[in-house]
């Protein structure tokens, strides 16, 4: 193929490209513009029917939260699949040689880091823990919850605490909390099978006042499970690449 | 779906209700436009940084900048969700891998 049939080949494939991107672009609706009746229909309903001010996190755990079980349990196989990956890689580059402590080969950290690290521990919990517990109220949700409740771990293994954030999130620990986290949403839609409703269907009491804690039934427990099972699961990850970088490339460096 | 006349303009007064939080439509087009402009310029710093690790920090900026830009349109469900994935989760992830990549090539 010489160059200039690549070239040509290249430039027709463009042209192509373009021009369907143009046509596609020519049939979306004004900027702006909404044209369905779907989101009109639960911006009228949700409320009333879930008593959840949060109308998203009703969408997500409620009106399409069959859709939502198949996002979890695809956080859930990642998370696996990254675990199993790379524990067959330390098992194999470890090879039972010297057994030196992780923390000896922990870098220095700086006392800036350090402290500023330990400052965002708190806030970072008792952001998550809001987050993952306020699905039903507002824009919240678990998974945003789940990465902060992580975030709160990686801190403390930034501030040079490797031993306490092991100590912290004991490998089974974490994978239990992660298996209970995504067991417990299919258990939840399962238990409204078992009660003689559809599966997720909301068979807790929907609370009397809309928009408070207590309120809007399986929405905000499958919240609280949603964001244990994706902070154990942003736990178990990041655990797995600092143990790979401190035991594994840690031991090649010296 | 079309609503009757009485739901219109019930509608309509619902869309004009003042509140203490109210921008007037032009402010909020300025500011729609504005944060849409420095989401491109992060963007091209992000593509045209040099050295992987600075990238990350810079995508760690940018996912921060399209926090903002979720937020301007009035989406803050994804704004928290593009915060803790965008800012924090992704680089994080990055920040690891290339620590151990960047290990093992010594």
């Amino acid at each position: 193929m010489t160059p200039a049939l690549r070239r040509g080949m290249f430039f027709a494939g463009l042209a192509g490209f373009v021009a369907f991107y143009l046509w596609g672009l020519a049939g979306l609706p004004g900027f702006g513009r909404y044209p369905g009746p779907y989101g009109f229909i639960i911006n009228r309903i949700a409320v009333g029917q879930t008593n959840a001010t949060g109308v998203v996190s009703a969408v997500n755990f409620e009106y399409r939260g069959f859709d939502t079980v198949g996002e979890e349990f695809i956080l859930f196989a990642a998370a696996a699949g990254v675990a199993t990956v790379l524990r067959h890689l330390r098992g194999e580059q470890e090879g039972g040689r010297d057994e030196a402590s992780p923390e000896a080969s922990v870098h220095a950290t700086s006392d800036a880091i350090k402290l500023s690290s330990l400052l965002f521990v708190g806030p970072a919990v008792l952001m998550g823990w809001f987050l993952a517990s306020h699905a039903q109220t507002s824009p919240a949700g678990g998974f945003q919850g789940g990465v902060l409740l992580a975030t709160a771990f990686a801190l403390i293994y930034l501030s040079g605490e490797f031993v306490t954030f092991r100590r912290l999130s004991p490998g089974t620990a974490v994978d239990a909390a992660g298996a209970v986290g995504a067991a417990g949403f299919a258990a939840i839609g399962l238990t409204a099978v078992i009660l003689g409703f559809p599966y997720l269907y909301n068979f807790l009491p929907l609370g009397t006042k809309p928009g408070a804690v207590s309120s809007s039934g399986t929405i905000a427990l499958i919240s609280f499970f949603v964001g244990i099972e994706v902070g154990a699961a942003f736990i178990l990850i990041i655990a797995e690449l600092v143990e790979q970088k401190l035991l594994v490339s840690g031991r090649g460096a010296r | 779906m079309t609503p009757a006349g009485p739901n219109l303009v019930a509608a309509r007064l619902a869309a004009a209700v003042v509140t203490p939080y109210t921008v007037r439509p032009a402010l909020m087009d300025v500011l729609q436009v504005s944060i849409l402009v420095i989401v491109a310029a992060g963007a091209t710093i992000v593509v045209l940084s040099k050295t992987p690790v600075r990238q990350v920090i810079a995508l760690s900026s940018y996912g921060l900048l399209l926090a903002l830009l979720f937020l301007a349109f009035q989406a803050p469900d994804v704004a928290l969700s593009e915060l803790t994935v965008g800012a924090i989760a992704l680089p994080a992830l990055l920040l690891l891998t290339l620590a151990k990549v960047q290990g093992r090539r010594k």
